[in-house]
């Protein structure tokens, strides 16, 4: 199944590199933000006192949560594009392990997103003279790769089941939209600056949490607390994932 | 090869409505080590979900089959291992080139790299494939992805490949240079061929052997020769003025021997157990009336024809009055 893994992991590496282009589209989004709006968003925080750090060490570990968040939900349009030109078929009529299928996959997303999540930091390092300890940045590193297995498992499992080209981004924007609202990415929901009842829902939004640890560990805070929470999230949630999907290859039919 | 005992399939309809759709009714099918077996049936019938069965991409509702030497139900790892598939809508990705797809093929089925790509120089060779491996398969013709498809089924030795619907969607003369390289892989490699097909032509051109398949059971086997012979007689149709329809269909109603007329304005079909010897009967017969016959053919019964006799429907009827199950899969 190692084996198994590594081919397919392998495979869709080298389709990527072979436009590394879209590595770069991909980040286009996060990137606008981190110029068009970041600067705003820091003098507004910084001044209206909102953050006990620089603006810059809110901004960007949240949008390299957002672009994993985002990026790797798309990832299922690959498969429902394997599964019309019959990939998907020619590849389960092989003696290949299903959850090799899926793992693969999802390793190469997940490598991709922490490859971008760089390119990102980077930037804000070099333009924006962000200040986040090399530890810090790492972990946060690890947590997006976790995100993008989650989301990525995920999306190859609702495609598999939708299999409609038309349903599936309607459906993944009618559940990203609140979740990327909810888990403060822009402006972080605290108990002080929220009312109450939004405060409450976004605890409900584990993404949130995830967000959180992001910013936690991009500034250095390695405690208990600061930690904690969203890590055992993003663990759960990846473990809850790979299982779904991997569920999904394989039962049959699908 | 293959041996299948009462394989059913049945698909539950979408929806609130509810219901079955009966796939696959009960299929009985033995296949010999070397044989080259068409399934032949129209749209509809059955063929592709029974060779989905075949295959392990779908789980049987009943019965019990053995593959390649190995039980459906109990080993299908042991089935995929020693099997090759060509889907009807091929299996190469788009953005992927030739060489990675071989490969990627063969090492999934545990070769080595270089067993691979031994294998695949030699089946590049064999199906015009040489000097492809670096091309995307998105920017090969039709009937090169074809064939790329035929090697990808191929790579890892099997000996026995299943073709669905090989020649779909392919110009007159790919198809007929894609028959040649199936008789030559087979003649080659000595691999068992079971393929699907609604042609006629080509459960003809290829098959030792035809399975009939019609809503989702088996309705008649044997060589194309064996079922022809169960048609009787050749057909011959005549056309003339309409006017005269009724007197020249009387006059050929007293052929010995002729059957099955269908008469309608300017035109009678009928079969006649020997259509050379009659043909100068009937219009020695129609000119001593006055009749003139404005066209005639006489054709040697085809597969078509022992469709119509099996089911009392033509091929192309069946296709279109087959009521379409929800199609559990796409290509």
């Amino acid at each position: 199944m190692l084996r198994d893994t590594w081919l397919i992991f392998r495979r869709d590496m080298v389709g990527a590199l072979r436009n590394p282009a879209w590595l770069l589209i991909g980040i286009m989004q996060p990137l606008l933000y981190l110029f068009f709006f970041g600067p705003l968003l820091v003098k507004t925080l910084n001044a209206q006192g909102l953050s006990d750090v620089d603006g810059w060490m809110v901004l960007t570990p949240a949008l390299i949560a957002q672009l994993a968040l985002f990026g790797s939900s798309f990832v299922g349009f690959s498969l429902l594009a394997d599964f019309r030109s019959g990939v998907v078929e020619r590849l389960r009529v092989t003696p290949v392990s299903r959850a090799a299928l899926l793992l693969g996959k999802v390793l190469a997303n997940a490598l991709q997103a922490v490859v971008q999540s760089i390119l990102i930091i980077v930037l804000a390092y070099l333009v924006f003279d962000l200040n986040a300890p090399v530890g810090g940045v790492l972990l946060s590193l690890l947590i997006v790769f976790l995100l993008a297995v989650t989301l990525a498992s995920c999306s190859y499992a609702l495609a598999l089941t939708l299999k409609s080209e038309q349903s599936f981004p309607a459906l993944l924007n009618a559940v990203l939209m609140p979740l990327l609202l909810l888990s403060g990415i822009l402006i972080p929901i605290t108990a002080g600056l929220a009312p109450k009842w939004l405060y409450t829902i976004s605890q409900i939004n584990p993404f949130r949490h995830v967000v959180d640890v992001e910013r936690n560990s991009f500034r250095g805070d390695f405690s208990m607390d600061a930690l904690f929470t969203g890590s055992v999230v993003v663990l759960v949630m990846a473990v809850l994932a790979i299982w779904w999907g991997t569920r999904t290859f394989q039962r049959e039919n699908a | 090869m293959i041996t299948a005992r009462g394989l059913e399939r049945r698909f539950r309809r979408k929806g609130r409505s509810g219901g079955e759709v009966h796939a696959v009714k009960g299929v009985d099918l033995d296949v010999e080590a070397g044989e080259l077996v068409g399934f032949l049936g129209p749209n509809g019938a059955g063929k592709t979900t029974t060779l989905r069965m075949l295959t392990t991409l779908l789980k049987p509702s009943a019965g019990t089959a053995t593959v390649g030497g190995h039980d459906l139900l109990a080993d299908p790892l042991g089935v995929r291992r020693n099997i090759g598939y060509v889907a009807q809508g091929g299996g190469s990705a788009p953005e992927s080139r030739v060489d990675e797809e071989i490969e990627l093929q063969g090492r999934l089925y545990g070769m080595s790299k270089a067993a691979v790509q031994a294998r695949g120089a030699l089946l590049a060779g064999q199906l015009d494939l040489t000097g492809l491996g670096g091309r995307l398969t998105k920017t090969l013709s039709g009937g090169q992805r074809r064939r790329l498809d035929i090697a990808l089924g191929l790579v890892h030795s099997p000996g026995l490949v299943f073709l669905d619907e090989p020649s779909t969607g392919l110009d007159p003369q790919s198809r007929a240079n894609l028959w040649d390289h199936i008789r030559r892989l087979r003649a080659e490699h000595g691999v068992t061929i079971f393929l699907t097909t609604h042609y006629l032509d080509e459960a003809d051109a290829l098959a030792d052997r035809l399975i009939v398949i019609d809503d989702g059971r088996i309705v008649a086997e044997g060589t194309p020769d064996s079922l022809k012979a169960r048609v009787s007689g050749d057909g011959v149709v005549v056309g003339v003025e309409p006017e005269v329809t009724t007197a020249a269909a009387d006059t050929a109603r007293q052929l010995t021997g002729a059957h099955d007329f269908d008469v309608e304005d300017g035109l009678i079909r009928f079969r006649v157990p020997r259509g050379d010897t009659a043909m100068p009967e009937l219009l020695r017969a129609l000119d001593a009336k006055g009749i003139v016959m404005s066209s005639i053919q006489v054709t040697r019964p085809t597969l078509d024809d022992v469709f119509l006799t099996l089911t009392g429907r033509s091929l192309r009827d069946a296709e279109q009055g087959a009521p379409q199950p929800e199609v559990p899969h796409v290509a």
